[in-house]
């Protein structure tokens, strides 16, 4: 590699553990394709938010108690008579939504340009470990408040696993640690959430070093050929990245500042009561698209299963697409699907926080099953035989010489 | 193990098999090992003791009117005690058993027909049925409706239509006296 150094010291510790090159090749020297737009800033996003969470997290973690006679006044008490309690607090709930804000466009991103293909499978199945475990951690650390939403929001998704056939019922005894959901149960899912994130870490680790073995994809989709096609990461995308924190940042401290409970629900305001079931339990906004295919299916177990397949069908979605061209710039008819794919996602997103009654019950349903036709059928089968992908440019540095 | 038997042995045909039989052993004796230690950790997260000490409790029905519900909670569940009409016991009693998505008689549900005890969790996801107080919506069926994904139970709580697979469960109950039961 290029590091090189005339400090003794740094040349000695080099010598022992290379960890200043590491960072210098990753970091500094490490080549990105020139052409990136700014949908290639949300995976430096996301891991500015997990950082942050894990910060803000462990600074509450010292003044929350995790006990359901004290747990809802623990966090009423970092409100309101911890040094700066409300801050931390606010930057942990509403930093949570901004992290699958991130998460959500980097995922969409992926689907655009096709950056799931060969070579990129594993890195982007480890993209879907990360997604699943993000999802465990929010929906754990939300249950630590102990509010209605909380205890009802744990009741209802702990329960989905009593839909699986014989062992059901055990297995959720085993999840509570009791009969309902009750003080063993936040406890352990305190300890869980505590953990969880660390888990994160380890993988977007493998997530990275998987990206550096195949390097980054970018918006046409074909490889980079030599050092005309690429720019060093150091300073041009450090400062692009750092850039896009600005704006992500600015925002944040809109929602932080001005509307710090938007994206929560009040009635997580209202301790927990487990004799009383609010009028309409919705899960945190990221989670009701999810919510509304689980609802869409009017049989327990298939609610389940159609919930999990969803995301089932993006880890196995590098061999659903047979397309070889990967970015949707050069296939006319997979990019017009992709914007019905993504409106439709929002649709049921919407639909997931209404009741489930009348219409929208038909329109989760039409719109699941939608979901599921775009993986299973029209990638698979029906793109292949419509689609005639336009001509490829034969290098990102003559078409980026050509715009 | 072919790569590890070196070819004299092989040759004569017993240092390999004695070999593998080595390793499997060891494995085999490594996965119970394991599945041992592991065991403890895993029944360490089921009811402890102290919960499972927690479940049972007796409750006084006199001042339980007629049409009126009562919620009780037994192992931190509610459970609802509904003193019925001689009206929806009829409904109960008639409705026919093909009607139901999970069959059983009001018979097999009650001890005596005029109390109707049941755990209150919806058997879809867990949430608490409506019902139990006068002016909440009792469903299609003047019984209990669970609002979180529409179910709605009759005046057995048994489930007649929405997503909830089961009738609303029935703890185990005996009368001690006339007036009173104990759950659990
Ligand atoms: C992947 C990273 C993380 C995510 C997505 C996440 C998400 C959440 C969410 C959604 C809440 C509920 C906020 C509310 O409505 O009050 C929460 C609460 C909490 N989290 Fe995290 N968290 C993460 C990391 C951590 C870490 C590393 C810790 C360290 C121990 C932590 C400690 C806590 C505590 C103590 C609470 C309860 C206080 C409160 O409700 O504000 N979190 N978390
Ligand atoms: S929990 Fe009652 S209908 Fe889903």
């Amino acid at each position: 590699m290029s590091f090189k150094t005339n400090n003794k010291v740094v040349q000695w510790v080099e010598d022992r553990l290379p960890l200043i090159s590491m960072g210098h090749h990753t970091l500094y020297e490490y080549p990105m394709p020139k052409n990136l737009n700014y949908l290639w800033n949300f995976g430096s996003l996301a891991g500015f938010a997990l950082v942050t969470m894990i910060v803000t997290g462990i600074i509450l973690a010292m003044q929350y108690t995790p006990h359901v006679d004290m747990a809802f006044n623990s966090v009423e008490r970092i409100m309101r008579d911890v040094n700066n309690g409300w801050l931390i607090r606010y930057i942990h709930m509403n930093m949570a939504s901004f992290f699958f804000i991130a998460v959500y466009i980097h995922i969409m991103r992926g689907l655009y340009y096709g950056s799931y293909k060969a070579p990129r499978e594993l890195l982007w199945q480890l993209g879907v470990v990360i997604f699943l475990l993000m999802m465990a951690t929010a929906f754990m650390g939300y249950v630590l408040p102990w509010g209605q939403m909380s205890f009802w929001g744990a009741t209802v998704i702990t329960n989905l696993f009593s839909a699986i056939p014989v062992v059901g019922e055990s297995i959720v005894t085993w999840l509570w640690g009791g009969f309902s959901v009750d003080n063993p149960t936040l406890n352990r899912f305190f300890a869980l959430h505590y953990l969880l994130p660390f888990i994160i870490v380890a993988v977007v680790v493998l997530h990275i070093v998987a990206l550096h073995t195949v390097t980054s994809n970018n918006p046409l989709g074909i490889d980079m050929k030599g050092p005309q096609d690429s720019l060093t990461f150091q300073p041009y995308y450090t400062i692009k990245d750092l850039f896009g924190l600005g704006v992500f940042l600015i925002l944040f401290a809109g929602f932080l500042f001005w509307a710090p409970n938007y994206m929560g629900h009040p009635d997580n305001y209202i301790p927990a009561n487990p004799l009383s079931t609010p009028a309409h339990i919705v899960p945190e906004w990221y989670f009701l698209p999810f919510y509304a295919i689980l609802r869409a299916v009017p049989d327990k177990l298939g609610g389940v299963l159609a919930m999990f397949g969803a995301i089932a069908v993006l880890f196995v979605l590098p061999w659903l697409d047979r397309s070889k061209i990967r970015s949707c710039k050069f296939r006319p008819v997979a990019r017009v699907f992709f914007w019905i794919f993504l409106l439709n996602g929002l649709f049921l997103g919407y639909l997931g926080g209404k009741p489930a009654e009348g219409w929208y019950v038909v329109a989760s349903q039409i719109a699941t099953a939608y979901y599921f036709f775009h993986f299973l059928i029209l990638l698979p089968v029906i793109l292949p035989m419509i689609e005639r992908p336009r001509e490829l440019p034969s290098s990102i540095h003559e078409a980026v010489l050509k715009s | 193990m072919a790569d590890g038997a070196n070819p004299e042995s092989s040759a004569q045909g017993s240092g390999e098999t004695r070999r593998e039989f080595l390793y499997l052993t060891a494995g085999a004796m490594t996965v119970v090992g394991a599945a041992g230690a592991i065991w403890p950790m895993i029944d360490s997260m089921n009811p402890s003791a102290d919960v499972l000490a927690l479940s049972s409790t007796e409750v006084d029905l006199s001042p339980i009117e007629e049409g009126q519900s009562v919620t009780i909670t037994w192992r931190g569940k509610p459970v609802f005690i509904r003193r019925r009409g001689a009206e929806e016991i009829a409904i109960a009693e008639e409705t026919p058993l093909a009607d139901l998505p999970d069959p059983q008689t009001d018979d097999d549900r009650v001890e005596k027909p005029e109390w109707l005890i049941l755990v209150g969790v919806c058997t879809h996801l867990g949430c608490v049925p409506l019902g139990q107080k006068t002016g909440e919506s009792r469903g299609d069926y003047g019984g209990w409706f669970c609002p979180c994904h529409g179910s709605h139970y009759d005046t057995s709580g048994r489930i007649r239509k929405g997503p909830a697979p089961k009738n609303l469960e029935v703890p185990p109950y005996v009368f001690l006296t006339d007036n009173s039961i104990k759950i659990g």
